[in-house]
């Protein structure tokens, strides 16, 4: 291999895919599109924070509490009674609620007599915009409320006071899990639609054959595919991030832990495609192959939904799904923080990549017997 | 080193099928050699085994004294190839395409200048896509070129193309010539073979059944040169009958064989004593074209005859 024949053709295969709008297209204005679409319908930014309460007092004191809290207008209260078997940091975080308040027995009382009383706020760190809204709007009506008391500026006067914890499990938005999902879609999509085509159609044409008779080998035009597509993947994925993260406040953790799977995921499905288009003996069935290969992937591979959430039957089936192992792999980097996991993934997508890899190299032919 | 291309007893199968029967040719360095035959001769495979495109079954092969199959990466970068049906990446310029050979050949070729040279320079920003069949072998042969080749393969350049098209791509071929390069070119046009080539072969049915300069095969396998009358049938069994010279008659054409062109002279005399009226008259040379429909003919009623129950 050859770094200036790979550049070389690089250059080449870039200002083809700039020239080509499907192309652009479907690496890089669809993931855009996708994203504010699914942002659009399932981000809850700008409309108010909804704080679940449970109101464990019901005196005058306790609801005068809460509708200041609604009146706020930056949080909209909503009284909940979870049952009493769990906690209730337990039920937010089984709910998928961000944030919540509980009223303690006797803070009606306490408030009357000028004891201090503390309201616990629950809320998820990860959610850092839905808590801080929530913290703000409380520490306000704490504040309005100790004022109307009327016991002056002494410190120790403070009768409600109130603890902040964290809700039981960390709750995500949908948006949240959309991130990794879709930068996903893109690994997979945007290599494997073109490799396929590009791989039978190049034969057919006789553009390997006319490659063949310059110095550039199958492996710097491998190398250089995995290349380009691998800057498609950190374009799509800095897209998604962008978006996802700015027009739609989700959580997500940029962290360096994404680019080994941004590296070993193009490498992954350029290989795959390559090899796709390499057995198929027509570029009409090597699209065939393609869409069969991709078409579970795209869906399955926790793309647009949590694998979690699916069936067990499917689940175990998404197992089987390389894809699956990049998504979660960057579920457990951006979202979970749990690196053996994303360690564990990340080995599956790697060791797969090379026996395709391999596989592709030994069936891709430049020219015929 | 004299002989650019040194192939003995060459022999290409697919699936039993003989593409190749056993040829044998050698071109010297600097020559330009045509490889002449009509469609499904055997010429693309030939030229394909000696590009190194494609596996011989037997036989030896030496271009630039390299195997075409096994040493194939060292002989591309010293051979220029324009395959027949040549396409390239549809949304790239021929200028980008240049650049993109001087890259990977590593080679310092002037674009410009190579575009020039194939008159290409109008259209060096136009897309692949773009382009006239002309305009895309012009650039083709631009890209051959582009490494500087000691030995360049033309496949059928000019089918297809129109006149103008061809005559530039003749002339870029003549100047290869003047250059000192080799040349191996296929074609089934007579007139590009005898007018552009030192040698020529002639391959029909995988085998080579000329070989030579144009007008050695001419003078093996031509026929003697002919006067041409518009004139009645008439004159025709008049000048047999007074000078015992062999004719033939076509559609108001009487050809008359010479002995030699001092001839002429003799069966213009009779023709015109003989009275019978006639408008015009000409010499008519063998072209290769003559010898090629003749040799080609003859072999396929030869064939066919063989497969006639006697």
């Amino acid at each position: 291999m050859n770094l200036r024949r790979i550049g070389a053709d690089v250059r080449i295969v870039a200002r083809g895919y700039y020239r080509n709008p499907a192309a652009l297209f479907f690496s890089l204005v669809f993931p855009l599109i996708l994203i504010s679409l699914f942002g659009l319908i399932f981000s809850s930014t700008g409309s108010p924070v909804t704080l679940y309460a449970e109101n464990l007092d019901h005196s005058a004191a306790s609801r005068e509490f809460l509708s200041a809290l609604n009146n706020t207008s930056a949080v909209r209260i909503q009284i909940v009674t979870p049952p009493g078997s769990e906690s209730f940091a337990t039920y937010l975080g089984k709910n998928g609620y961000p944030a919540g308040i509980v009223i303690p027995v006797g803070f009606g009382s306490d408030y009357a007599n000028h004891t201090p009383v503390n309201v616990t706020v629950y809320t998820n760190p990860q959610d850092a915009a839905t808590s801080g809204v929530a913290l703000g709007a409380v520490q306000g009506v704490v504040s309005a409320f100790n004022l109307a008391a009327a016991c002056g500026t002494a410190t120790n006067c403070s009768i409600v006071g109130f603890q902040s914890e964290f809700v039981g499990s960390q709750v995500y938005s949908y948006i949240d899990y959309l991130i990794p999902g879709l930068i996903g879609f893109s690994i997979l999509t945007s290599p494997m639609f073109s490799m396929v085509d590009v791989t039978s159609s190049y034969r057919k044409e006789g553009l390997f054959r006319q490659l063949s008779l310059t110095p550039l080998t199958r492996g710097d035009w491998l190398a250089s595919r995995i290349l380009w597509y691998t800057l498609l993947t950190f374009a799509a994925a800095a897209i998604m991030l962008g978006v996802g993260v700015g027009a739609f406040g989700a959580h997500v953790a940029v962290s360096l832990g994404m680019v080994p799977f941004l590296l070993a995921g193009p490498f992954f499905f350029v290989s795959l495609g390559m090899l796709a288009g390499s057995v198929a003996p027509t570029p009409e069935s090597a699209a065939v192959i393609g869409n069969i290969i991709t078409f579970p992937m795209m869906f399955l591979s926790g793309t647009f939904f949590p694998v979690s959430e699916f069936p067990a039957g499917l689940q175990t089936f998404a197992r089987v799904l390389p894809l699956y192992y990049v998504i979660d792999g960057m579920n457990q980097v951006m979202l979970f923080h749990n690196n053996t996991r994303a360690l564990d993934d990340l080995l599956v997508v790697l060791v797969a990549g090379v026996v395709v890899f391999l596989l592709a190299v030994r069936l891709f032919r430049w020219r015929d017997d | 080193m004299t002989e650019a291309i040194e192939v003995r007893g060459l022999v290409k199968q697919y699936d039993g099928l003989t593409a190749v029967d056993d040829i044998s040719f050698s071109v010297p360095v600097g020559s330009v050699f045509a490889f002449l035959g009509p469609n499904g001769a055997g010429k693309t495979t030939t030229v394909e085994i000696l590009e190194g495109l494609r596996r011989r079954t037997s036989g030896e092969v030496r271009v630039l004294g390299l195997d075409p199959w096994t040493e194939g990466q060292e002989l591309h970068r010293r051979i220029g190839v324009i395959p027949q049906d040549f396409r390239f990446f549809e949304k790239i310029t021929p200028r980008e395409g240049i650049e993109y050979y001087r890259a990977l050949f590593h080679s310092r070729a002037d674009p410009a200048e190579l575009l020039a040279q194939v008159e290409l320079l109008d259209k060096q920003s136009a897309r692949y896509d773009q382009l006239s069949g002309g305009q895309k072998q012009k650039f083709g042969l631009a890209l051959a070129l582009t490494n500087e080749p000691e030995i360049c393969f033309l496949d059928e350049p000019t089918t297809g193309l129109d006149p103008h098209a061809r005559r530039a791509i003749w002339n870029v071929i003549r100047a290869l010539k003047r250059a000192g390069r080799t040349v191996f070119l296929t074609t089934h046009y007579l007139e590009e073979a005898e007018l552009l080539s030192d040698r020529v072969a002639i391959i029909h049915h995988g085998r080579i059944i000329a070989v030579g300069t144009a007008s050695e095969i001419i003078a093996g396998h031509g026929r003697s040169t002919r006067l041409r009358f518009e004139a009645p049938a008439t004159l025709a069994e008049y000048l047999a009958r007074q000078l015992g010279v062999r004719t033939r008659t076509d559609a108001g054409t009487v050809e008359v064989e010479l002995d030699g062109p001092h001839d002429t002279l003799r069966v213009l005399t009779a023709a015109e004593a003989s009275g019978i009226p006639w408008t015009s008259f000409a010499t008519v040379r063998n072209t290769l074209e003559d010898v090629f429909v003749r040799m080609v003919g003859e072999m396929d009623e030869g064939a066919l005859k063989a497969e006639v129950p006697p």
